[in-house]
């Protein structure tokens, strides 16, 4: 019991480490050089509504769901 | 779930100084319309966000169907009918330093259907900013009730975990991965659909008796986008998701998008393919009554590969170096999305006369519009 909880001690030592380590990597894209990215044609969600709407359609109509984003309940799907 | 939490504890604490960015000010007015298969749906969708402060953002969406159905199911098995879903939803986001913490309220109303639904997560840029990651877990219940039956009145649980990691991989290139796994406990059929097996009885050599469905479903999904951005200043996103669950769907699902900028008008064309398999208790005819413990005859569920082209215009009325009051910026758009379904095992019983189970297979085709006006401030 004592060596699970030292364990799980470690593990979360260890992932704090490498999180907090982050900010130390040097970024290969620089702020700077993000400005095409910051084009709204590069959003990967430019319009949330729309995008919720098309997803929920898509539930309606075939089996598979998730893996693009959350959508809501409901069906409305007869 | 205490590991959960302090896992998210620990993202936390390892935050770090520099600062992440909350979603922008918008609102947007959507009309959307569904028609295809006999069924018309369509309605208002009104989507409000405004940060409050320097570290939080509240988002409120009111959502509206409109349902008109004579379906397949509807007019060979029941009544054409007349629906309304109403839905809305509340969110919040607070931003502390680079961790982003949101929580999500939404509650669905139907006649005969309530879904509500609590969600939360939390993502952390990481890496110089060039990575987001994020988890997300929901819990939504749902009450399922009968029109034709006040007493009739079943329960559902519904959980979701989510991972997803965005990552910027050169000046011209973003992608995300998504991973989210879902189980869903309780009544999980329509009380309205019905199966039909052989009955020699019968004028029509076959009848009708209630689904069945198992009272569990978990569900595993892996979504993979990358967008690029083209040399002339037009973009281009490729979308793979592979899906399985068990009950036995297992589906596919590529899309290929492309947008292209022409002075005020942005214009996107896409693609997308979806081919699935069909659950284990799906048949389209039964060889008796009760002939397996679970059955299903929903289309949704039948082996059926689905076929999209979209075409969407948006117009920016409110350039953003110019504004208009307290507008940034403005846009109208406009999409239609030509869906085309094969059924491959979901059989037309609107032919009769023939041999039972060899009736043409049934296809599907809606066209999906969008209309919708958005502003940003």
């Amino acid at each position: 019991m004592a060596n699970k909880a030292l364990g799980r001690i470690l593990v979360a030592g260890l992932l704090a480490g490498l999180l907090s380590g982050c900010g130390n990597i040097e970024p290969w894209v620089k702020p700077y050089e993000r400005d095409r990215l910051a084009d709204p044609i590069m959003f990967l969600d430019g319009d949330p509504v729309s995008t919720a709407y098309i997803q929920h359609v898509y539930e309606a109509r075939e089996g598979a769901r998730g893996g693009e984003g959350a959508a809501g309940g409901g069906c409305g799907c007869n | 779930m205490r590991r959960l939490g302090a896992f998210l504890l620990l993202i936390l604490l390892a935050g770090q100084a520099s600062a992440g960015v909350l979603p922008e000010d918008r609102s947007d007015a959507l009309y959307h319309l569904y028609v295809g298969g006999g069924v018309e749906i369509d309605g208002p969708s009104i989507l409000v966000r405004k940060q409050v402060g320097q570290n939080t953002s509240f988002v409120g969406n009111y959502y509206l169907d409109y349902v008109s159905s004579a379906s397949i199911d509807v007019v060979t098995t029941a009544s054409p009918y007349n629906e309304e879903r109403e839905q809305w939803s509340l969110g919040m986001d607070y931003l502390r330093g680079n961790t982003t913490m949101s929580v999500n309220y939404v509650s669905s109303v139907e006649s005969d259907f309530d879904a509500t639904t609590y969600a939360l997560s939390i993502s952390q840029d990481m890496f110089g900013d060039l990575t987001t990651l994020s988890l997300s877990y929901a819990y939504g219940e749902d009450i399922v009730g009968m029109s034709t039956d006040d007493t009739f009145m079943r329960e559902n649980r519904r959980q979701q975990y989510g991972i997803g990691i965005t990552q910027i991989l050169t000046r011209n290139l973003i992608a995300a991965l998504n991973i989210e796994t879902s189980t869903d406990e309780g009544f999980l059929n329509n009380p309205y659909r019905t199966v039909r097996y052989l009955d020699s009885g019968s004028a029509l050599g076959y009848s009708y008796e209630q689904e069945l469905y198992p009272n569990t479903r978990t569900t595993n999904a892996v979504g993979i986008r990358a967008r690029y951005y083209l040399p002339y200043r037009a973009a281009i996103e490729g979308e793979y998701r592979f899906f399985t669950d068990t009950w036995d769907i297992q589906s596919h699902t590529a899309s290929l998008t492309y947008v292209h900028p022409w002075g005020p008008w942005t214009f996107e064309i896409k693609g997308r393919f979806h081919d699935q398999t069909s659950a284990s208790f799906f048949q389209d005819v039964f060889p008796r009554a009760q002939a397996t413990n679970f059955r299903g005859r929903d289309k949704e569920i039948s082996a059926l590969t689905s076929q999209t082209l979209r075409l969407k215009a948006s117009y920016q009325f409110i350039h953003e170096n110019r504004g208009w009051g307290v507008f940034k910026k403005g846009s109208i758009s406009a999409s239609i999305d030509m869906l085309s379904v094969d059924y491959e095992e979901f059989r037309d019983l609107r032919f009769v006369g023939g041999v039972v189970g060899a009736e043409p297979l049934y296809a599907l085709d809606a066209n999906v519009i969008q209309v919708f006006v958005s502003f940003w401030y």
